[in-house]
């Protein structure tokens, strides 16, 4: 293909190049270059989020990215955080209350819950249920993974001893 | 919560029959009742799974498919020699060059009396008969010049009259196949004889007319095929993301004419299913007839786009209902009158003819009346196919009722849970036969139906509602009781022909370092049957969970089984892997009595170590055990031979389905200015018999409520007049997200089936099959000030708006 890039970006802490079409998104580009199977292709068009990746440190959707944009950046997928352990707590969460069943979508929620945690530490319930809406979830009823984020959320608070932060993250009440 | 199982349980000798469960109590022993979190969800979520694409293959070729852009119309002309040449593509074939490999199918079962479809092939033939429906396929080295190529296809159609309603379609002006004479797929009547009399004398008669939006599953990984033939052997590997892989390999070994045994089927990880993935697909199968004619691994990845016209749709219904009562709140009759549209074609090869078989069966649902007078219709229309899933027939069985039971209590003016009251069948009722002729063992209602109350506080609800409703907030209270089809005997696919098993099977072995290899022809698409079947193991055998492996998805390891569909995996598969567990058990102790030679009767297994059931002494571990049966057996007695993998089969005979139960409400918003509905909370409790792991049970229920939703709520195929689907993604198909659905609260009662000894019942459709009953009604009475109602789903913001005469 003459139209090929040469695209050089760090995944998971990798330096990786390929010469790559302009029209491959980075979902693609992930599993089909890299075999880094773990970002799953729900839709296609960016609505399910089941391909949800960090670009640079915050959450895209991997097939609304092209591959070639992601020239000289550096990208984190399920596989990578899963390595680092960044994403133990949450995981070790959502296991415990079984918030996954087919666990497609699973690795585009943990990214996002992990984003939350980052972006917005005293959630209430329904901000959590706000925040994660752009990932679908066709098995659990999303109740589960409410609950596996919301754990998430208070044992970090009560870590950090924020008394006050606690408190707002319970108010939306435990059923 | 007592039950005849506990005094069971509790009575027999310890050493011959364990305690498998105490309803309401923690076994002392063993694993069942026990929130376990499934060891198989570790892999997936690091993102480690094993789902049909994530396979690697050398010479893999996809396949992508020319699909009918029209409704149904003749094709004049199909020219693919552009596509043929263009970069990669490795063939390019029309359905001509496919049947020759593929025999055609016809979706009907003998014991649908009467049902019809034509014969239906890979690719269409000449007429093509909905929009979506594969006519080519192109098959390229990579996914993206076979998409390339397939634009380069010239088709030159001509359009043939559509029939898109399911009035017109009964009606027959324009017949669809011709041969068979007019649209009418399957046609059945039930009729308990007293339904006019029992009219005639009623105090209170009440009839509506429901209508039911056309939904479909929505798996967030599509459908997959992976189909592998080997010439040198002519033998196929397909790794299918299928519900049943046993099924799939009956189909193969007919329809391409290859020995069964030389077809293994495998489905490792699987992205959801919900009936979706248990049907015959056209595509799938030209998957298969493209590696034959290529003698190469050929994949099938269907994308979202084509997805929402090729996978199944369903529950496509109109259905008029009467019901009969006294003054009293008695209910004396139903009369019922359901109209649904299935499509260009029955699927095979369960039909699409038993959602409405399970609309006529399960009409009347928790109730006692007597009278029964039902009627259904199938029709063909040229609209994508509908067929099974998730609690098949059960959300409009139960809207309808639930629907209907409140208009009666309103009427009466009986509050509606106090009308419910005086109607459910009473829990010591049972057997019980009921009117359209199905026979239930052991149901709970009124425990479920007191629990319910107890649980969302109904007195206080309705106190509360009322005085919100004088500030102008206008909530509503909706209640459901549900019945539910689980464990499924022959009775349901097998007894008409279909190549479906009912029975099932489980393998287990003891491995020497002492663990435990569960194999199982159940299969898992997330619902944790791994997980609980290494929870029966380890119960049944006496040894910790983590020292228990469990293997499903493959029809060359796995006994032979039906795979997971109608809630049947814990209830049949389940059963299976306890005896075979206490199969093993005893094994074991055989050769742990020769061992040590002792009695056998003097020996048992606790947490992984052979004791002395007098002393409670351990005698050898079980990894001991292992070391002597399989690598020193010189030093066993000369006649005696170890057995330690042993393999039990079962499956439900007595009755045709194992009922399930539960009851469900829903407390609701309405917004009168805007039409929106906010869902503030909903309540579920279910009766699955004994439960496995509550943990499961709970995300099976919430789960199944969601879908439930989304279909009262969201979900909708919706059609223009020429038959072609109008939202056919994700972003204008709604599916349900988080930010919109409430907290779920779940509680449990325990009727263990006593056609069991694990006395499970399946949980995975109850919450599908209340939820859109619950919801209507609770709309229904928030707008119950303004006498407006709304009675076709989904129940958008426009319909709640023009219910009330606003637009």
């Amino acid at each position: 293909m003459d139209h090929e890039l040469l695209t050089t970006l760090v995944v998971n802490g990798t330096t990786v190049a390929r010469r790559i079409e302009p029209r491959q998104h980075l979902t693609d580009f992930l599993r089909e270059e890299l075999d880094l199977t773990g970002s799953h292709i729900g839709c296609e068009h960016g609505v399910c989020g089941a391909c949800t990746v960090r670009v640079d440190g915050e959450i895209v959707r991997g097939c609304l990215t092209l591959a070639v944009a992601c020239n000289g950046k550096t990208v984190e997928t399920i596989e990578g955080v899963s390595d680092t352990g960044e994403a133990a707590e949450m995981q070790h969460a959502f296991h415990e209350r079984n918030a996954l069943q087919c666990g497609f979508c699973t690795p585009g929620m943990i990214l996002c819950a992990m984003d939350l945690v980052k972006h917005r530490p005293t959630a209430t319930r329904t901000e959590i249920r706000e925040y994660i809406s752009g990932n679908y979830c066709r098995c659990t009823g999303y109740h589960a993974i409410v609950d596996a984020i919301e754990a998430v959320l208070i044992s970090k608070q009560s870590l950090a001893g924020t008394a006050a932060g606690a408190a707002g993250a319970a108010e939306g009440g435990r059923s | 919560m007592s039950t005849d199982r506990i005094d069971m349980a509790t009575t027999a000798p310890v050493t011959d029959r364990p305690p498998v469960h105490a309803p309401g109590t923690r076994s002392q022993t063993g694993y069942i009742g026990k929130s376990e979190p499934r060891a198989n969800a570790k892999r997936l979520l690091q993102g480690r799974g094993s789902y049909t694409d994530d396979l690697r293959f050398p010479r893999l070729a996809q396949v992508v498919f020319f699909r009918s852009p029209h409704a149904h119309a003749k094709l004049k002309k199909l020219d693919l020699s552009k596509a043929r040449a263009a970069p990669g593509v490795i063939a390019v074939v029309d359905g001509y060059a496919v049947r020759d490999i593929c025999s055609p199918w016809i979706g009907v079962l003998s014991h649908l009396k009467g049902i019809r479809s034509p014969q239906q092939f890979p690719l269409a033939v000449e007429i093509a008969r909905w929009q979506g429906e594969p006519v080519a396929a192109v098959v390229a080295e990579t996914r993206a010049q076979a998409e390339d190529a397939r634009d380069l296809i010239d088709a030159d159609w001509e359009p043939l009259p559509v029939v898109v309603d399911m009035h017109e379609a009964l009606a027959g002006k324009v017949v669809i196949h011709p041969d068979l004479g007019d649209n009418i797929c399957f046609h059945r009547e039930v009729d308990t004889g007293g339904v006019d009399d029992a009219f005639a004398k009623a105090d209170v008669v009440v009839e509506q007319e429901y209508g039911f939006g056309r939904h479909t599953g929505v798996c967030l990984e599509p459908r997959i095929i992976l189909a592998d033939y080997n010439a040198g052997e002519h033998s196929l590997t397909v790794h299918h993301n299928t519900q049943s892989p046993h099924m799939m390999q009956q189909l193969f070994a007919k329809h391409f004419g290859i020995a069964e045994a030389n077809i293994q089927v495998i489905a490792k990880d699987v992205g959801g299913g919900y009936g979706i993935k248990v049907h015959t697909y056209p595509d799938e199968m030209c998957t298969v007839a493209l590696s034959i004619m290529l003698r190469r691994p050929v994949k099938f990845v269907a994308d979202r786009m084509e997805s929402m016209i090729s996978d199944i749709h369903a529950r496509e219904h109109k259905v008029k209902i009467r019901l009969a009562a006294t003054k009293a709140g008695e209910i004396l009759a139903i009369d019922m009158d359901d109209l649904t549209a299935i499509g260009p074609y029955s699927v095979y090869p369960r039909t699409s003819g038993i959602e409405g078989n399970q609309v006529v069966n399960l009409t009347g649902g928790a109730y006692r009346h007597q009278q029964y007078r039902a009627k259904l219709n199938a029709v063909f229309t040229n609209k994508n196919v509908t067929c099974q899933y998730r609690a098949v027939g059960h959300p409009i069985a139960m809207a309808i009722t639930e629907g209907i039971v409140d208009e009666a209590a309103k009427k009466a003016g009986i509050d509606p849970a106090e009308f419910r009251r005086r109607n459910l069948i009473a829990d010591d009722a049972y057997p019980y036969t009921y009117p359209s002729g199905i026979r239930f063992e052991k149901l709970s209602h009124q425990k479920c139906f007191d629990k319910l109350m107890e649980l969302m506080d109904y007195d206080a609800l309705r106190a509360e509602q009322a005085a919100l409703r004088k500030q102008g907030v206008h909530r509503g209270i909706g209640l459901a009781a549900i019945i539910e089809v689980t464990s499924p005997s022959a009775a349901f696919y097998g007894v008409g022909g279909a190549p479906i098993s009912a029975q099932d099977g489980a393998t287990l072995r003891l491995d020497v370092s002492g663990m435990v290899t569960v194999l199982s022809g159940v299969t898992e698409q997330g619902q944790g049957t791994d997980a609980i079947f290494a929870q029966i193991a380890a119960t049944a055998v006496g040894v910790s969970i983590d020292k228990v492996r469990v293997l499903t998805g493959d029809t060359r390891v796995t006994p032979y089984g039906g795979g997971t569909w109608a809630s049947r995996g814990a209830g049949i598969g389940g059963e299976a892997v306890l005896q075979s567990g206490k199969a093993l058990k005893s094994n074991i102790l055989d050769v742990a009595a020769a061992m040590l030679n002792v009695k056998k009767t003097t020996l048992d297994i606790i947490e992984n170590f052979v004791i002395d059931t007098t002393t409670g002494e351990k005698k050898l571990p079980l990894a001991e055990v292992g070391r002597v049966a399989y690598f020193r057996p010189d030093t066993l007695p000369m006649n005696f031979q170890s057995e330690l993998t042993v393999t039990r089969h079962f499956v439900p005979r007595e009755y045709a389905f194992t009922f399930a139960n539960g009851m469900q409400g829903s407390l609701v918003e309405v917004d009168p200015d805007t039409g929106f509905v906010k869902l503030l909370k909903h309540w579920c409790v279910g009766d699955c018999g004994t439960v496995i792991n509550p943990l499961l049970v709970d995300e099976q229920t919430r789960g199944g409520i969601v879908q439930g939703i989304g279909g009262a709520m969201f979900e909708e195929c919706m059609y223009d007049s020429n038959g072609q689907m109008l939202n056919g993604n994700l972003a204008d198909y709604l599916v349900p997200m988080a930010f919109e659905m409430p907290d779920i609260v779940t509680a449990h009662v325990e009727t263990p089936t006593r056609t069991s000894e694990l006395g499970a019942k399946g949980a995975g459709e109850n919450g599908t099959a209340g939820a859109p009953a619950a919801i209507m009604n609770a709309i229904n009475d928030a707008l119950a000030p303004f006498d407006a109602r709304v009675t076709v789903q989904p129940f958008t913001p426009e319909r709640i708006l023009a219910a009330l005469g606003k637009v």
